[in-house]
């Protein structure tokens, strides 16, 4: 009896997102932003060798990022807070491996638009009933912690008509953790192929998406995509709840329209009001 | 290596020796291999009250196997099966010598992690075991790799003749990830990275075991500052991790309220984490030589912020420890008898529901825990999940206690010299042992380094010595209890099978 007045004490606790942006922490970060337009130079080579997991790549003096194998150290922001930013932004999930490169590579547009629109075909029958199942191929065990965050009361994600199920026959979305192990092999391709059509998969983390800083190895296949085909990424080490919940949103195109800029003005103003200048993670060194 | 290192000349003196400072009432620690220009070396650790013990002995190449250690010291076991899918090297008279971390195919070359020689995809040999059980309508029922809900993988084989569980074994091989190979060669900055996603819901106690063996190789100490900055993020680790084997509980016996409570409460936990740091794990604090930052929070931010959690998490605590529906379910499930839990040599929240008392922040203190006053737990011998359970609540109240001290002494001591939280990691060769109390128990890192560049290192989660255990608290127990059980083990995979 004591836990109904309980359960009703707090009010409620739960995120507006994705109907409006949610105000989450001040301090977290869960991606790093590249100045597009920073001046060419020749330092930022070594900027590139000390990246962790080789995520940094200079042409012409130029950089790019690929937040497929970030894994948010802000290693290349305490070294070049001119060019490289942590970044609040959570809804940083993409439809295509090659979108994860910032700044963007313009060229594989008409491919990815076909990609999306094969992927939009698909998922149309879904509708507001999304069953996912997790498999964990191979994680440090905190993206665990992160994807059952999201039935917790705050993310609640059973209010937009998302549930976990237990059995891969009822399930819509393959949700997938971890580096691709060489033991997970076969349980994720069989769990993959016992799902009914149509399916989506969602590469959860830097893990998946490349095999993040463990990478490959006699024992770890260096991401998920050589074993199942996959549809959408999600960057973090780990990827955070709204990070998830954005990544889901997106493969079965449930995402507001409005509240999906992804990039651009919103991230810029969270990051202006928050960082006004440039990355703090280290300065304080 | 810093401590002292008895070298035996043979293996059956090595073993000897163990086995005597084990029979004297030491704590073995763990069996390590590291590969030599001539062999293969294994390091034996043991800890007294206040130190550890060092045993070694090399086993020249063309030594494919020594006698075992397991029969005179039960809790080697997994080591030496560990040591045998690594290293190839066989442990004459093991009991279950079967293969634990990866399964390679007969004939296939090992990765003998340290010797810096690449190593191409392997596939593991996934026969399956055969039953141990038989009898009249035994059966097993395998439980994972693929589990119902949001799980990490691991494979349970549970025998049974439809209620009870007599027996039950565990296959860990399908999240090994080969992070012991990866470490070769890296150099100590991104190592710490590394530790961090050895077991990642308990990243900040693996980078302080990583970076304090490296510290002690070095030989240098850490500003009294930043061991409370890694204080503070240790605890609130640990707060994170208990409020998770509790909401576990309480989700099996079904006390929807508790559970939607308490998962806030743990969401809330990671989110002053990452208002500390930028992390929800607390990634990219500790590094080797400090800190990289103190917490971004006014420490009168921080202390109100622990002390609301404190008071909501309490609240709710004490009130799921007077519902029977819920008390019901833990009582004399899941027993590890103390006399087990010595002779394994638990660990953790585990071997301190089984009357193993020893907690390494107290012990060996480390960070910034000499400086820090800590209330003793009351010894609990029941070695139930609610025994867990009790030791788990109790710890989080002494991690507020110890966040508040931090928090209070950093406030005090102000910046350290020259605003420096890290100092400056000289290159130095050598080996040492770095270890921190996880909430799942004591981590070691084994870790050898030439320069800058580390040679091998040899990661021991609580996770791996604990789960060996796991099996011996079914007998007496039916399927229903397996959750509960499971859930006050508190452990990660990542960090057994890595």
């Amino acid at each position: 009896m004591p836990w109904i007045t309980r359960g009703l004490a707090r009010g409620i606790v739960t995120t507006g997102y994705p109907r409006r942006p949610d105000g989450y922490d001040p301090g977290f970060c869960s991606t790093v932003v590249v100045d597009p337009d920073h001046d060419v130079d020749a330092g930022l080579a070594d900027v590139a060798t000390r990246c962790p997991t080789g995520a940094i790549s200079v042409d012409e003096g130029r950089a790019r990022l690929d937040r497929g194998r970030c894994i948010l150290c802000g290693r290349c922001s305490e070294l070049r807070p001119d060019v490289f930013r942590l970044d609040p932004a959570y809804e940083t999930s993409v439809v295509g491996r090659s979108k994860l490169v910032v700044p963007d590579l313009d060229e594989d547009d008409a491919t990815l638009e076909m990609t999306r629109a094969h992927l939009a075909r698909r998922v149309k029958a879904l509708r507001r009933s999304i069953h996912i199942r997790h498999v964990d191929a191979g994680s440090d065990g905190s993206e665990e912690w992160e994807v059952a965050a999201l039935t917790n009361p705050i993310y609640d994600v059973q209010r937009l008509g998302i549930y976990f199920t237990a059995s891969p026959r009822h399930a819509d979305v393959l949700l997938v953790t971890g580096l691709g192990s060489a033991g997970m092999v076969q349980p994720l391709r069989h769990t993959y192929d016992v799902m009914p059509h149509p399916k989506v998969v969602i590469a959860a983390g830097v893990d998946a998406a490349s095999g993040g800083l463990v990478g490959r190895g006699y024992a770890a296949r260096g991401g998920i995509e050589e074993l199942v085909p996959v549809d959408v990424y999600v960057p973090g080490s780990p990827p955070s709840p709204f990070g998830l919940l954005h990544g889901i949103l997106l493969s079965v195109g449930l995402l507001p329209t409005k509240a999906s800029p992804g990039t651009g003005s919103s991230m810029e103003r969270a990051t202006g009001r928050l960082f006004p200048e440039g990355s703090p993670r280290r300065n304080a060194r | 290596m810093t401590n002292e290192t008895t070298t035996a000349q043979t293996p059956e003196a090595f073993i000897s020796s163990v086995t005597d400072r084990v029979n004297q009432g030491n704590r073995f620690c763990g069996l390590f291999a590291s590969p030599r220009d001539h062999g293969t070396r294994l390091l034996a650790v043991v800890a007294t009250d206040e130190r550890l013990i060092l045993d070694e002995v090399v086993l020249p190449t063309g030594v494919g196997e020594y006698p075992s250690l397991t029969p005179g010291v039960p809790a080697a076991a997994w080591y030496e099966r560990e040591i045998h899918d690594l290293y190839g090297l066989d442990a004459v008279g093991h009991s279950e010598p079967a293969s634990l971390i990866f399964p390679f195919p007969p004939g296939s070359e090992r990765p003998r992690p340290g010797s810096g020689e690449p190593l191409g995809a392997i596939e593991p040999d996934t026969t399956p075991l055969p039953a141990h059980l038989s009898g009249e309508g035994v059966f097993t029922i395998p439980y994972g790799p693929v589990r119902s809900g949001v799980f990490e993988s691991i494979e349970y084989l549970v025998e049974t003749p439809g209620e009870d569980i007599p027996y039950l074994r565990t296959r860990v091989f399908y999240k090994h990830r080969g992070v012991e190979k990866r470490f070769e060669n890296m150099d100590v900055e991104n190592g710490v990275l590394l530790a961090e996603r050895v077991e990642g819901v308990a990243s900040v106690a693996h980078a302080i075991a990583f970076c304090s063996a490296i510290e002690r190789i070095v030989g240098m100490e850490i500003s009294a500052q930043s061991g409370m900055v890694r204080v503070i993020h240790a605890e609130l680790e640990r707060i994170a991790n208990h409020l998770d084997s509790t909401l576990r509980h309480t989700e099996a016996a079904g006390q929807a309220v508790a559970y939607a409570r308490l998962t806030t409460h743990k969401e809330r936990v990671l989110r002053l984490q990452s208002q500390l740091c930028g992390s929800r794990f607390g990634r990219g604090v500790v590094v080797p030589g400090g800190v990289t930052a103190p917490p971004r929070l006014e420490t009168g931010q921080l202390l109100a912020a622990v002390t609301e959690l404190e008071s909501s998490i309490r609240g709710d605590c004490r009130l799921l420890l007077a519902t029977p529906s819920f008390v019901d379910r833990l009582r004399s499930t899941g027993v590890l008898s103390p006399e087990l839990a010595q002779l394994n040599a638990a660990l953790g929240p585990v071997g301190r529901g089984s009357d193993q008392m020893e907690d390494v922040r107290f012990t060996r203190p480390y960070a910034g825990y000499r400086h820090l006053g800590h209330q003793l737990l009351e010894p609990r011998v029941d070695g139930d999940a609610l025994a867990r359970q009790y030791i788990r609540l109790e710890e989080m109240w002494g991690a507020f206690h110890l966040i508040r001290q931090a928090a209070d002494e950093l406030d005090r001591a102000g910046s350290p010299r020259g605003n420096r939280w890290s100092e400056v990691v000289e290159p130095a060769t050598g080996e040492a042992i770095g270890w921190a109390e996880a909430p799942q128990g004591e981590v070691l890192y084994l870790v050898e380094l030439d320069g800058r560049r580390l040679c091998r290192v040899k990661p021991r989660s609580a996770s791996f010595h604990n789960l060996a255990l796991f099996p011996a608290t079914f007998p007496k127990n039916i399927l229903t209890d397996f959750v509960f059980i499971e859930a006050s083990f508190g452990l990660s995979i990542a960090g057994v099978a890595c």
